[in-house]
């Protein structure tokens, strides 16, 4: 229950307003609108000599009327409360207001200055991590096979069991959504050709870069954006080390290499997936395999593996990069893990639209 | 300062697993005092004061703050307990997504009525205290490592408890950074009568603003020494309370 107290008093020389009782957390937010109200009435004074107790949010009710209201009654240690939250006050004067304006023209212009700038920053981390992988082949003592070892063992190994359960029920579902179609043809003897076709050219190495980036790369970024945040990266360059050859170089090539393997699983997962369903609607996995050797070429794996090796690069070499371009603070390396998911897929994806119209122009 | 009992603890042990960290740790904080906890590296100095606001189980003994006992309080008991006390943590612990003014807020909106203008300007008062007035907008990583152990002080402060709790403030300062950290404690302790529990082995400002100390030694596992800063640093005979506070290798 409130035991603070509000009491407007009327004289001739003008309004006085007296407060009593308990000035506290609850009797200055009980009083708050009350105040406002009776601050409007331009009071001459405020009388505190009814108050019990004042602390600093009591101070702050007070101090509201500003300096040219006098304060009356107080008792010493009343006023000792309240001079002090006037100096702190005075010691912290408003903020600034910040610009509201709407400014749409500022805004798009910022929005392409700061893309252009990542774009460059973006050229600039790669040529860096080119120059720092002509060094290691000059030096390849400097290049660290444990590290490398380790991210095999993490985002190739670890990724295996994931992609074979996604490889396979991805199988298994174009294969039944695409025999209901083909079934009105009688035409159901066709769908290795389509799931095949599609897992091997384009669902194989996308998923797969998809498990690469939603894995690995948000990994990477928060691995490398929390030694950032940490100055390790600093404390590294400090000592000499190049923090490209320590720390990027072994999670590119291990992007490389891991993504082909993981393609490879998705793919036959995939095919197990789809052979599954072909059983189940009465066709022998002979006549599956037979469609499977005379429609798929060589070309078509091949590609799909040289395509994967490429994601791997990408999503490995944009975790990294979003991990050492992290900003100050523990959200920094969330935001490097977000950036590092989103960019990797949007470049999978894009890289993927670009391999499409150069293997249709090359024939493959 | 008076009689009044802020603090007081008998027979505390903390053990982590079968390694005891201390053991039957007594002492007695009064209203308005500035106790150190002291001790060197390892000793379980943070570990006391985690056990005293309930954050590390006790093994053996009872902590009483403010006359309640945090282990057999309910929740309800626990939460006013929380409300009455403030604690700085070693690093700050400032949130890091919100400023400086919003970290002092936040306790305010939490845990009072008070509209939003009362608090901004309360989190403007409490900054404006402790020195960083003209800081309240900056994010905790845009300051240094002084200033956010100052807007943690702010921060503890929010709600004018009569205990605040100081882990390491002074740890990793410079001497002068420091010394206005000694004196902005003592200043907050002599206008406002709050008491202050100061984890801390910087020897400067355990002498400057301790009133009483206990001493902690990792192998004793406890208290090796009680009293007034300057009197054991001149009168102490326990070889390692000599050795701290002489600044000499054990």
């Amino acid at each position: 229950m409130t035991e603070a107290f509000l009491t407007l008093r009327a004289a001739p020389e003008g309004r006085t307003l007296l407060l009593s009782g308990k000035l506290n957390a609850a009797g200055a937010a009980a009083l708050w609108p009350v105040m406002t109200r009776a601050l409007e009435e331009k009071p001459k004074a405020i009388d505190l000599s009814g108050v019990e107790s004042l602390d600093s949010a009591g101070a702050i009710l007070v101090l509201r009327a500003g300096n040219n209201v006098p304060v009356l009654g107080a008792t010493p240690d009343v006023l000792a409360v309240l001079e002090r939250n006037r100096a702190a006050l005075k010691a912290a004067p408003l903020p600034a207001e910040a610009p509201r304006d709407f400014a749409p023209i500022t805004a798009f212009g910022g929005t392409v200055f700061g893309s252009i700038q990542a774009a460059l920053s973006g050229i600039a981390f790669a040529g860096e991590a080119l120059v720092a992988a002509f060094r290691v082949l000059f030096r390849p003592r400097m290049f660290r096979g444990a590290e490398f070892l380790r991210h095999l063992d993490e985002i190739g190994l670890r990724a295996f069991p994931l992609t074979l359960l996604l490889g396979f029920l991805i199988g298994l579902i174009l294969a039944y959504q695409s025999s209901i179609p083909l079934k009105r043809f009688g035409a159901e003897i066709f769908v290795p050709n389509l799931v095949g076709i599609s897992l091997l050219r384009e669902l194989g190495p996308l998923l797969a870069g998809v498990v690469l980036a939603g894995r690995t790369g948000s990994a990477f970024a928060a691995e490398l954006g929390t030694m950032t945040v940490n100055e390790e990266v600093n404390a590294l360059r400090i000592m000499g080390i190049d923090p490209m050859v320590m720390l990027v170089l072994p999670r590119l090539l291990a992007g490389i290499l891991v993504m082909p393997a993981l393609t490879l699983a998705m793919n036959l997962a995939g095919l197990a997936g789809m052979t599954v369903v072909m059983e189940s609607l009465g066709f022998p996995w002979s006549a599956v395999s037979n469609q499977l050797q005379q429609w798929l070429s060589l070309g078509d794996l091949t590609g799909g593996l040289f395509k994967s090796a490429c994601f791997g690069l990408v999503i490995a070499a944009i975790g990294c990069r979003a991990g050492l371009s992290a900003g100050f603070g523990p959200r920094a390396v969330g935001d490097a893990a977000t950036a590092a998911v989103v960019g990797g897929i949007v470049a999978i994806v894009a890289m993927d639209g670009f391999f499409a119209i150069l293997f249709f122009r090359l024939g493959i | 300062m008076n009689d009044e009992t802020v603090i007081r603890v008998e027979n505390l042990a903390v053990s982590f697993g079968p390694r005891t960290i201390f053991k039957d740790v007594s002492f007695e904080v009064k209203r308005g005092e500035v106790f150190i906890i002291l001790g060197g590296s390892g000793c379980g100095k943070s570990t006391l004061l985690k056990a005293l606001i309930g954050i590390v189980p006790i093994a053996a003994g009872r902590a009483e703050m403010l006359g309640v006992d945090l282990a057999e309080a309910d929740a309800e008991g626990r939460l006013g307990l929380l409300q009455r006390i403030g604690v700085m943590w070693q690093s700050g612990a400032l949130f890091g997504n919100m400023t400086l003014s919003e970290n002092v807020e936040l306790p305010l909106e939490e845990h009072t009525d008070l509209p939003r203008p009362a608090r901004e300007a309360l989190a403007r008062a409490k900054l404006g205290l402790v020195g960083l007035g003209d800081a309240a907008g900056r994010l905790p990583a845009e300051i240094s490592g002084g200033m956010a152990k100052r807007a943690g002080i702010a921060r503890a402060m929010a709600l004018d408890p009569p205990l605040l709790i100081l882990d390491e403030p002074s740890a990793g300062l410079d001497p002068i950074t420091s010394a206005g950290l000694d004196k902005l404690i003592l200043d907050i302790a002599r206008s406002t009568g709050t008491t202050f529990v100061v984890v801390t082995h910087e020897l400067q400002s355990i002498l400057a603003i301790g009133d009483r100390c206990i001493m902690l030694d990792k192998e004793a596992q406890g208290m090796i020494a009680t009293g007034k800063p300057r009197e054991l640093r001149d009168t102490a005979t326990h070889r390692t309370v000599r050795s701290f506070f002489r600044r000499e290798a054990a």
